[in-house]
């Protein structure tokens, strides 16, 4: 019994929908840009990839609206287009055969700053009631869950960066638990002023002001990453009941999956990124040899570039496999990073095509990397290896392969 | 005595909680159910905040949680003192 993906939806800063996404991805559409929200021009860092063309009217009842944070309103648009995309409907299972798996690091943060506003400045019994539930890493899983009647095993799982990773191997988990279809993959924002200040509090954000040189990952120049908002939203869906229901498509497997905690900082001993790979590729049953790509972390940063270099030599050999890391046009989206990435790794298995890493270009001989750059690169591609990493230890890795059948 | 009609309380419901696409509010909905309007238990809560706020009428959470239907809320609005400022 196999898990696959069936249906995919994306929300992202260089496009709306995993098509436009995927087209935009390919072309090399840069959406790093100074942020537009609110006046950036005395913050130390001003850009970010933004979604700029999202009108939450045209894709969300109304009803929706007074009780929801902008990321969860992405959450439920790419939910509702990788239902749409999988021919799901309410009919299609019955409900307690789906579940909701999503992921979120950031929370509310919009929503929950004109409530702090309300509270400071008019006192508590202005504040929303919404609140109670509008700011929490669990709200994506819920609105999704009621809007499409999923009521299935449900969870929200929080990883910072690698957590998105983190919900599409639990929505296999779910399958192989005997639920037939999960709803899966994470989304985050988090724009207004307060979000911004609170990462650029941790002090890894670029504070270049050329939006084609400000997040070059593995380039010599990496100085820092650019934030981005959205993210995507997969159905994972057990093989049999996808085949028996006739899915549309089927995109790819969930071969592995693994996730790891890096050690105590000082310990001596390695980082876990490369245990994370390589539980992935066992778990899939998979050689590092089988592998066609690999959707890099990407931190942006020399030391984590370095790092994760390492890791990919380690694995794979001096260069040993494609690497990419189109994450650089988009910004860092948080837990929508990971499942972004693997919306991309399905459409180069779908398309023999990987996508290239943004700007970076100057990449050091030492990291021993086979980076894609400047163009996409065109190539079948079988199986693709996508990792994630999160702040202060998170390391995930997710191995989708073509799927036969 | 605060007079809370059904065109305000339509006002406050659609402000505080939106509108459900597939029901017409303009219509005569004084006896339909909230739940049948869309309106859930949150979605009053936030509506007699607002109400608070603009008529200065605080109505108890016990006696909301008794209401059904719009009439019944703005019975209940009606006949509830507005202390003194």
């Amino acid at each position: 019994m196999s898990t696959v993906i069936t249906g995919i939806g994306a929300v992202t800063p260089n496009g709306l929908g995993a098509e436009e996404f995927w087209k935009a991805t390919l072309a090399g559409q840069n959406a790093v840009k100074e942020l537009t929200g609110f006046d950036v021009s005395k913050y130390p860092s001003r850009l970010a990839g933004q979604i700029t063309d999202y009108e939450a009217k045209a894709h969300l009842p109304s009803r929706l609206l007074p009780q929801t944070d902008v990321s969860t309103r992405y959450a439920l648009t790419a939910a509702a287009w990788a239902l749409e995309n999988a021919g799901v409907t309410e009919e299609t299972l019955p409900d307690y055969d789906m579940g909701t798996v999503t992921s979120n690091a950031l929370g509310g943060f919009e929503f929950t700053h004109q409530e702090f506003n309300k509270l400071w400045s008019k006192g508590s019994e202005f504040v929303s009631v919404y609140e109670s539930f509008a700011w929490f890493y669990a709200v994506n899983t819920g609105q999704i869950s009621i809007r499409h009647k999923l009521r299935g095993p449900s969870a929200a799982l929080v990883g910072e960066q690698a957590g998105g990773l983190d919900a599409i191997g639990h929505a296999r988990r779910t399958v192989r638990r005997g639920t037939k279809l999960v709803v899966s993959g994470g989304v985050d924002a988090a724009f207004d002023p307060w979000g911004w200040a609170s990462q650029l509090a941790g002090g890894l954000v670029s504070t270049a002001t050329d939006p084609k040189a400000a997040y070059l990952p593995f380039d010599e120049r990496a100085a820092g990453y650019v934030p981005g908002e959205g993210g995507a939203i997969l159905i994972a869906e057990d093989s049999a009941s996808a085949l028996e229901r006739g899915a549309p498509q089927i995109y790819g497997e969930i071969a592995g999956y693994a996730s790891t905690f890096d050690p105590k900082p000082g310990s001596g001993r390695a980082p876990g990124l490369r245990r994370a790979a390589e539980l992935a590729l066992a778990d899939a049953g998979l050689e590092p040899s089988d592998i066609d790509v690999v959707f890099a972390d990407a931190a942006g940063l020399p030391d984590k570039d370095r790092e994760e270099a390492e890791a990919l030599r380690a694995v794979f050999g001096v260069r040993g496999v494609a690497v990419t890391a189109p994450k650089a046009l988009t910004g860092r989206m948080y837990a929508g990073g990971g499942p972004a990435d693997l919306v991309a790794a399905l459409l180069s298995i779908r398309d023999g095509v990987i996508p290239a890493s943004g700007h970076s270009s100057r990449i050091p001989e030492e990291y021993g990397i086979d980076l894609v750059v400047g163009e996409p690169r065109t190539k079948p591609v079988g199986a693709a290896l996508v990792l994630a990493r999160g702040r202060w230890g998170f390391n995930s890795a997710v191995v989708v392969t073509r799927h036969s059948n | 005595m605060a007079q809370l009609g059904i065109d305000d309380l339509r006002r406050i419901l659609i402000a505080c909680a939106g509108e459900d696409d597939s029901i017409d509010l303009t219509g005569d909905i004084l006896d339909i159910s909230f739940e049948e309007l869309g309106y859930d238990s949150l979605a009053l809560m936030e509506s007699t905040a607002r109400i608070k706020q603009e008529y200065g009428i605080d109505l108890s959470d016990d006696a909301i949680g008794d209401v059904e239907t719009p009439r019944a809320l703005l019975e209940l609005v009606n006949a509830t003192e507005v202390p003194a400022a």
